[in-house]
Order: structure tokens, then C-alpha cells, then sequence
């Protein structure tokens, strides 16, 4: 049995009689900025975080292009140095780390639980709050305090005080002090409303997969986020008192500092890919027209990527002075990290076996997204030996890998979740002609700028430099061409989806048949969500479901013939 | 974890039940704000779990610093200390009772008690900050010891007495014994774990062999004694910091209180600064042990 | 801030487990019990188990305490078993970063030693240097 209730009407009634949903039920600036509906909120965060992902993308072009030649070509390496701090930090913290879970997740979240908000709307709203308030101090001191650290902030160089201005790192790390309480009130609120707020029937495993990862995701937030906090602190205390905890001068130790980054930070990759995978999960099932395959495997192997992610930390250390006991350690911990992501793709190709496979564009972008974290999966077993990573750490290998996961991964699902619920979330279709076409830019440009870098990296060059030997000014140039077709890809996307905006087709309740609840009510949903809580079923169950060409969408089957759906 | 909501009609709440929208009922709204504020709990176990494992770093490998500097704290301030964190305990615990049944007044005054007792910690942290300020004891660049450390049960023999400035310092005469452990011997150069040989030289950038050597302050026959002061800062600080803010929370609700604003259908506020509260006595807790009474 | 009646006949039972003032008291005087303990262990000298040994006395001892405090003060006792599992979780995540960074710093500490050693001003270059 579906999640479709067939005593609700599916479709659309005549645009002249359009009923108030959560974009027009009020108006004003003052609706938005006090709202607690989460919702808006999602909508405020989609905005926020689509807008640092421009400024960071604009960083990410000038490095690119300041690597077209072997020395100098736009900027100087201190001005470099600042470009590729300001594309991390911006990328990691303001993009890659709450899009998915805040953008998407907090407008779907409730929706799909059959709950009528999440468990403390007014701490959403905070979130999102504190997520403005530490990307502004965040992105403004690093511009002022000329900061070059890299994102990682390593001592001594991020304390010595010698090279940066207006208190160097400080205001930098108060900002991303913040930015992390955001995070954890965003994980604290979905684990709470995950446990308090389901409906009758909605047992942990009638969840839709998405819902289980943004779950795991939440515990991560909650576990790791906090040590990122104490660490900026430190950070904080030792630059501006030097405390001497990290500074070897004052008998500190700066291996510590690495410690106590990688611990959050390691498992912040798992924030940015879990919400990433169920994304996919719903994707796969509802352009195959299939159930999904192997649900348990897929729900728990989410718990476990959490959990294991925790055990891995110290292989972003293993050449800074690690014990070898240790080193030894992380690196078989790492490859048991593999395993269950593994589990999922596997899972995710059994799902598309035998599927009735529809090429719309969220499917592309999930088809994408098997290959490239495929690629970038992998490539991490290279760095988790020992042996080569002694070879590839801090070369372009590593630049490659993770642009693979996080980018190939994370970003291209948020694009695919964003193109999957951008129906619900604002009431229009796009046009899948151009959604198609900036995806094929996209996916290309996106091999040709990093793959040329694992090349580049198995040979020696070094990532976070400048300049370079000539031999490898050709790779660079065409990583560089790839950049700049990946960037138009990015702006046709921009561009059909504002066009979409106020042009495009008004959408029905459920324009790709999917099962869970969110497809249940209209399109875009009313304040409430639901008038009566809904009843649970299996999410992934689509026999009911058939396409209406009236409605362009799909609607409940009303006639009592057992569907030969798929 | 299923909702324990039963079919009641989610339009009409009852009048003063603070009820929200999405809830059902305010046995469900209040478990999930119980269960939210916990979490947050754990946020800051973390939080402090990493100071802890700072602590837990410098001790372990410099146990020698450790020993001879918490000499430095008082043991009979930090037991006092930590009998009125366990007392305010208790009244805080007690006041959240009589929230819940309904007794405002007397909610209000356990909760002016636990205040009581939070300032009476905060004025014994201001006492002994103020006497570390005094004497030097400060972290980094700031330790400037005016007096060796006092003699103590375990003391060794050679400790300095309280009022002694020690003038001359060990790196005069790099051949005197160090005062308490053994300065950490040099591995055998031979050895699996020794992993390069010192230089010959100096390092630029050190002192040069012949250079007249700098006039150390206070008595340094233990090095790196600035670490221990770097930690303690950092973790009597920081809970300080978080008694404050407490303190303040305690204030909020306790006039809320006196406001009429609880009733046994809604105390949620009192009950989160209680579990609040209690946080901060659970790390001062395992903090006076660590800091105060090593041996 | 609405107004409500503050004596104790209500009509509406208490939200959650309300604890008995008794439980309250003991757990108090455990407590203080307990800290004159912590303490006592230090002075007499025939309680002394070395150093290793005294730290994990000091630790345990705190960790009773820490447990009534958690769960008579906090209502652990009373709460659905998914706090207690958060409570444990977290400090099992605790353990497993002390632990592990602890471990990796003795395992390098004997080349810092090595380092040391063979020049004292090198235990804190920028204060000798100052």
C-alpha cells in the first residue's frame, strides 16, 4: 500500500481559484524574517546557501584561472593564498556542510514525516539566523584579515601574528564558531522531530531512506560539531592570550590542534555526503519506477557510515608527525569506512536493474552522482594506505579526490534533490530540455576540470602552490577549460530555474509519482503541511500510482484493477 | 520512539497548556523539549570532553609539572567549592519539584538559593584568581612565579619555602639535579623510538653555545610549568564562564516564576535550566579531583 | 505571561515522574559523603596507590558521583531509556577521542624528550628567548 491517500484530491485545482499555501497564506518582509514556519525557512537557507555557493564558485574560477600559467598570471601567491582560504572556507562551512540538510532538509523533513513542523520551530529559525550571522563574520574577516591559512587554520602559522591583520584568524574562527552552532541545533531539532513526531503507523523502518539519512547526518551534527567548537576556541585563546597549548614556543604541542580538527572535521564529510545518499536513494527508486533495493541494508549502512566515520580521523595526519602505532590504526579503521558506502551503491545499481528507467533530469543528476562518488569513493582507498599516501598527501591527488566526493558527490545531489522537489517547493516545472543540457555541461566540465588533477597529483605536483613546473602547465589548462565550462553549466541552471520562477508550468501535487508523503499534498503545500495526519505506508511502493496527462502528474489509480505498474 | 499521541484533535488545545501546534499533547511536547535539552547536554560534554582531553595530553606527558604546580591551588577552596555546587544542586533539583507541583513560591525561593550558591563559587573563583594574579601564576608568558610552590605532604625534600624567591636558576648550572621527578632522561640514541639525533649545534634561531644565558623568573627546575597554568585557566575558565551564564538562566526563570508564568502543565523552562545546571556541577565534579588533588 | 493558580490541589497530574524529596536528600548527603572521600583518599598516606592508581581512584569516585548526580538531580532514573542512550553514546565518543589522541601523543613524546633534552631552552624557545 502506498502513502497515497485516495480520499485526498491529487490534483490541481484551476489556477483562478489557487488556495494560500506557505509562499502567499502572508506577505511582507516582516513574514519572512519572523517566520517559524520551516518551510520558509528551508526557502531563506535554499537562497542564502545557493548565494555563497556563487561567491565561492567566483574564488574557485580565479584560482583556476591564476593556475592557467606556471607563475604569476592575475594575482600574487599571498593574494592566492587568500583565494583558495576563502573558496574552502566558504565552499565547506557555508555550502557543502548545511545545504542539503538546511536547504532541503528542513522543508521536506516534516513533510515527509506526515508532521505538521519540526519539534522547536523558533530554534530553526535561529539556526538560520546564526548561519547568517557566521557566514557574514566569517567571509568579511577573512577578506579584512587578508587570512592564508587554508580552511584548516593549522598552527603555528595561524597564530603567528606576524602576517595578518585585524587579529588574524580571530574573527574568522568566532565565525565558524557560530556557523557550528547552526549546525547543531539544525541536527538536535531533525533527531527530535524524527523521534517525537512521526504519525501512527510510521514505524523507523516505514521511513523514507531519506529521512534515515538526514538522521545519521543529525548525529554526526550533534557529536562532532562540538569538538569543532572547542577547537576555535583554543584556536581562539592561543592567538589572542597565547594560552601555549598549540605553540611549541610556549611548550604547546601543534600535532594536538590536528587532533582536535580532524576529529570534527573528518566527520563533517559525512555530513556533507549522508544527506547526499538519500537524496539518491529517492531519486533511483522513483525514476525506476521500483522499489528500493535492499532498504535495511541502505538504512542501516547510513547509521554505520555515522559511526565508523568517528574512527577515522587521523588519516588526514598521517605524515605530520602521528605515531606510527596510531597511523597504522586509522588507516585500517579507514578502509572499513569504505564498506558500507559501498553497500549502497551496490544497492542503488540493484534498483536500477530491471527498472522502468525514466531520464528526467533529477535522474540524471543521480546517475551522475553513482559515477563520480564511485571515482572519488575509490580514490580514497589510495590515500587510506599508507605506503601511497606517503606519495599523494598534499599533492593534486587529493585535490581530485575530495572535489570527487564533495562536488561529484554531495553538490551534484543537492542539485538533484533541488531539481526533484523544486516542483513542490515553488510551485512550477522547469524546462527539462536546458535542466538537461546544464547537467551534460556540468558533468563534463566537471571531469575534465579534476580528472586531469589526479594525473597531476600521482606526479608530484603540489596542491596550495602558486606556480609550477612547466610540465604540468598543460594539465592545468585543461583543468582550468573544464572549470570555466562547469561555471556555464552552473549559470544556465541559475538561469531555467529563475526563468521557472515566474514563467514556468504550474506543477501538480506529485509531477514524478513518487511515494512519500511530501507528493501528497499540493504542490506548493499549505502552511500546516496537513490538514489530518496522514497515514504511513510503504514509501517506495508505486503500484497505485499512474500518470494522469490531465493533470501532468500522477494521481492515485481510482479503479480496483491490481495495477501492472512496473 | 513512536509519538505517544493519541487521536485528540489537534485544533482546540487547552487554554494555558503552552501547547504548540505540531504537538499533541503536552506529555509529548514536554518529553521532546526534555529530549532536545539533553542533547544539547551532550554538545557541551563534548565541548568539555575536549578540554579534558588538553588536560589529559599535558598531564600524561609532563606528569612532573603537573604534581609540582597544583600545589599552587588551594585544596580547602576547591572542597568548598565543589560541597556548594552539590548543594545548589540539590536546591535547584528541588526547586523543579515544586515547579512541577505547582508550588510557585517556594520554587522561587530553591531557586534564589541555588543562586546564592552560585555566587558564593563564583566569589571563591574570583578569590583565587586573584591570588594566582598576584603571585605570577598565569599561562604562557604571563607565569611569572613570585614564590615556589608550597610544601605539601608530597612535597620533596628540596621544594622551596613559600617565601623564598628562587634567584638562581637551574640553567646555570645545567649539572644541578631537578627538584621533583627526574627531568625526562634522553631515550638511547640506539633505541626503536628515538627518531633523530639531537644536532650538534643549536637550531638558529636558539641560543648559541657561547651566548650569556637569560635570566629565568621564578623557580624553573621544572620545566614547562606555564602549561599546567594554561590548562587550569582553560578549564576553570571555561566552567566559570558557563556558571555564569547559569547563573543568569536561574535569574530568568526564577522571576518567571514569581510571574506566575509555571504551572504543573508547564514548568519546561525550570526543568531545562535545572538539567542546565546540573551540567556544570557534573564537570566541576571531575574537575577538582584532576586539578586539585593530584598526587 | 499568563496568570495560573500556584497551590498545589491541581486538577492536572504532574508532567513527568515527580521525585520524592527523601530520594532528593540521601543523594545529597551520598554526595557530600563521597567528596569528604575524594578528599580523604589524598591526605591519609596509606591510601596512596601511586600515581596511576590514585587517578583512577579520583576518577572513579567521580564517576559515582557523577552517576547520582545524573540520575536522581537529572531524572535519568525516571527518563525513557533514549536519554540514557544519549548520555552514553556521547561519552563513549568522549573516551574514543581521549584515547586514541592520548595515546598517539605518549607514542611521540620520546623523540620531543630526545629533542629536548639535549638543549633545555628548547622545553620553551620563546620564553627563554623573550
Amino acid at each position: 500500500m502506498t502513502t497515497i491517500n485516495p480520499a485526498l484530491p491529487a490534483d490541481q485545482p484551476p489556477a483562478a481559484s489557487v488556495p494560500l499555501n506557505y509562499l502567499t497564506e502572508r506577505r511582507g518582509w516582516l513574514s519572512w524574517l519572523v517566520t517559524i514556519d520551516h518551510k520558509r525557512i528551508g526557502v531563506m537557507y535554499l537562497v542564502s546557501i545557493l548565494t555563497a555557493f556563487l561567491l565561492g564558485g567566483i574564488f574557485a574560477i580565479l584560482v583556476r584561472t591564476e593556475l592557467l600559467g606556471p607563475s604569476k598570471t592575475i594575482v600574487t601567491a599571498d593574494t592566492y593564498n587568500q583565494f583558495f582560504t576563502l573558496h574552502g572556507a566558504i565552499m565547506i562551512f557555508l555550502v557543502i556542510i548545511p545545504s542539503i540538510p538546511a536547504a532541503l532538509g528542513n522543508f521536506v523533513l516534516p513533510i515527509m514525516l506526515g508532521a505538521k513542523d519540526l519539534a522547536f520551530p523558533r530554534l530553526n529559525l535561529l539556526s538560520y539566523y546564526l548561519y547568517v550571522l557566521g557566514a557574514v563574520l566569517a567571509v568579511v574577516s577573512i577578506v579584512m584579515g587578508s587570512v592564508d591559512t587554508g580552511w584548516t587554520f593549522y598552527p603555528p602559522y595561524a597564530i603567528d601574528p606576524t602576517h595578518a591583520r585585524f587579529g588574524g584568524v580571530i574573527p574568522v574562527l568566532l565565525g565558524v564558531f557560530v556557523l557550528g552552532f547552526s549546525s547543531i541545533f539544525t541536527g538536535l531539532n531533525f533527531i527530535v522531530t524524527i523521534h517525537k513526531l512521526r504519525p501512527p503507523g510510521m514505524g523507523w523502518f516505514r521511513l523514507p531512506l531519506f529521512l534515515w539519512s538526514l538522521y545519521a547526518t543529525s548525529i554526526i551534527q550533534v557529536l562532532a560539531t562540538p569538538v569543532l567548537g572547542v577547537t576555535v576556541l583554543l584556536l581562539i585563546l592561543e592567538r589572542a592570550l597565547r594560552f601555549g597549548i598549540f605553540h611549541p614556543g610556549l611548550g604547546g604541542d601543534p600535532l594536538l590542534y590536528q587532533h582536535f580538527f580532524w576529529f570534527y572535521s573528518h566527520p563533517a564529510v559525512y555530513i556533507m555526503i549522508l544527506p547526499a545518499m538519500g537524496v539518491i536513494s529517492e531519486l533511483i527508486s522513483v525514476f525506476s519506477r521500483k522499489h528500493i533495493f535492499g532498504y535495511h541494508f541502505i538504512a542501516f549502512s547510513s547509521i554505520a557510515i555515522a559511526v565508523f566515520g568517528f574512527f577515522v580521523w587521523g588519516h588526514h595526519m598521517f605524515v605530520s608527525g602521528q605515531s606510527p602505532l596510531v597511523t597504522v590504526l586509522f588507516s585500517l579503521l579507514t578502509y572499513s569506512v569504505s564498506i558500507p558506502s559501498a553497500v549502497k551503491v551496490f544497492n542503488w545499481l540493484a534498483t536500477l536493474r530491471g527498472g522502468s528507467i525514466s531520464l528526467k533530469t533529477p535522474m540524471l543528476y543521480a546517475l551522475g552522482f553513482i559515477f563520480m562518488f564511485g571515482i572519488g569513493g575509490l580514490t580514497g582507498l589510495f590515500l587510506g594506505a599508507l605506503a601511497t599516501d606517503v606519495h599523494l598527501h598534499d599533492t593534486y591527488f587529493v585535490v581530485a579526490h575530495f572535489h570527487y566526493v564533495m562536488m561529484g558527490g554531495a553538490l551534484i545531489a543537492l542539485l538533484g534533490g533541488l531539481h526533484y522537489w523544486w516542483p513542490k517547493i515553488t510551485g512550477r516545472m522547469y524546462s527539462e530540455t536546458w535542466g538537461r543540457l546544464a547537467f551534460v555541461l556540468i558533468f563534463v566540465g566537471f571531469n575534465v576540470t579534476f580528472f586531469p588533477q589526479f594525473i597531476m597529483g600521482s606526479h608530484g605536483m603540489p596542491r596550495r602552490y602558486f606556480n609550477y613546473p612547466p610540465e604540468f602547465a598543460s594539465l592545468h589548462q585543461l583543468s582550468t577549460l573544464g572549470s570555466y565550462v562547469m561555471g556555464i553549466g552552473f549559470v544556465l541552471v541559475a538561469g531555467y530555474l529563475l526563468h521557472a520562477l515566474f514563467r514556468g508550468r504550474i506543477a501538480p501535487a506529485n509531477p514524478w509519482g513518487g511515494a512519500t508523503l511530501e507528493w501528497q499534498c499540493a504542490s506548493p503545500p499549505p502552511t500546516e503541511n496537513f490538514a489530518t495526519p496522514p497515514v504511513a505506508g510503504d514509501p517506495y511502493d508505486f503500484s497505485d500510482l499512474e500518470y494522469d496527462p490531465a493533470v501532468g502528474g500522477y494521481v492515485v489509480r481510482t479503479s480496483g484493477a491490481a495495477g501492472a505498474n512496473t | 520512539m513512536s509519538s505517544s499521541a493519541s487521536s485528540a484533535s489537534t485544533t482546540a488545545h487547552p487554554p494555558g497548556t503552552h501547547l504548540a501546534h505540531h504537538f499533541q499533547t503536552p506529555a509529548q511536547q514536554f518529553e521532546a523539549a526534555v529530549q532536545g535539552m539533553w542533547l544539547f547536554l551532550a554538545t557541551e560534554i563534548l565541548l568539555f570532553g575536549g578540554l579534558f582531553c588538553i588536560y589529559a595530553v599535558f598531564r600524561a606527558n609532563n606528569p612532573e609539572v603537573f604534581e609540582y604546580a597544583h600545589r599552587y591551588l588551594s585544596k580547602s577552596l576547591g572542597a568548598i567549592n565543589t560541597v556548594v555546587l552539590l548543594c545548589s544542586s540539590f536546591t535547584i533539583a528541588a526547586g523543579v519539584r515544586c515547579a512541577q507541583l505547582g508550588r510557585s513560591r517556594q520554587s522561587a525561593t530553591l531557586l534564589g538559593l541555588t543562586l546564592l550558591c552560585g555566587l558564593v563559587f563564583l566569589g571563591i573563583k574570583y578569590v583565587e584568581y586573584q591570588h594566582k594574579w598576584k603571585e605570577g601564576l598565569l599561562w604562557g608568558h604571563h607565569y611569572r612565579p613570585e614564590h615556589e610552590a608550597s610544601t605539601s605532604l608530597h612535597a620533596p625534600p628540596e621544594a622551596g619555602t613559600a617565601d623564598t624567591p628562587t634567584t638562581a636558576s637551574p640553567l646555570a648550572d645545567p649539572d644541578a639535579p631537578l627538584a621533583t621527578a627526574p627531568a625526562p632522561t634522553p631515550t638511547d640514541p640506539d633505541a626503536p623510538s628515538a627518531t633523530f639525533a639531537p644536532p650538534a649545534l643549536a637550531p638558529p634561531g636558539l641560543r648559541g653555545a657561547t651566548a650569556p644565558l637569560p635570566e629565568l623568573t621564578g623557580a624553573q627546575r621544572v620545566h614547562n610549568v606555564q602549561t599546567f597554568f594554561g590548562v587550569y585557566f582553560l578549564l576553570t575558565g571555561l566552567h566559570a564562564l558557563h556558571v555564569l551564564v547559569g547563573l543568569g538562566l536561574i535569574v530568568w526563570v526564577a522571576l518567571r516564576t514569581l510571574g506566575g508564568a509555571f504551572s504543573p502543565l508547564y514548568f519546561t523552562p525550570v526543568a531545562m535550566v535545572a538539567l542546565y545546571w546540573h551540567l556544570v556541577d557534573l564537570i566541576w565534579i571531575y574537575l577538582f579531583p584532576l586539578l586539585y588533588l593530584i598526587h | 505571561m499568563s496568570r495560573h493558580p500556584t497551590d498545589s490541589d491541581q486538577p492536572h497530574p504532574p508532567l513527568g515522574h515527580v521525585v520524592p524529596l527523601p530520594v532528593l536528600v540521601l543523594t545529597l548527603l551520598v554526595l557530600l559523603a563521597l567528596t569528604g572521600l575524594t578528599v580523604g583518599v589524598t591526605v591519609l598516606p596509606w591510601m596512596n596507590l601511586g600515581r596511576l592508581g590514585n587517578l583512577w581512584v579520583a576518577l572513579l569516585i567521580a564517576t559515582v558521583k557523577a552517576t547520582l548526580v545524573a540520575l536522581y538531580f537529572m531524572h535519568l532514573r525516571y527518563e525513557k531509556p533514549i536519554i540514557a542512550i544519549i548520555l552514553c553514546v556521547t561519552l563513549a565518543f568522549v573516551i574514543l577521542f581521549v584515547g586514541l589522541t592520548l595515546k598517539d601523543t605518549r607514542e611521540y613524546q620520546p623523540s620531543i624528550q630526545t629533542y629536548r633534552a639535549a638543549d633545555p631552552t628548547r622545553y620553551a624557545p620563546d620564553l627563554y628567548n623573550k
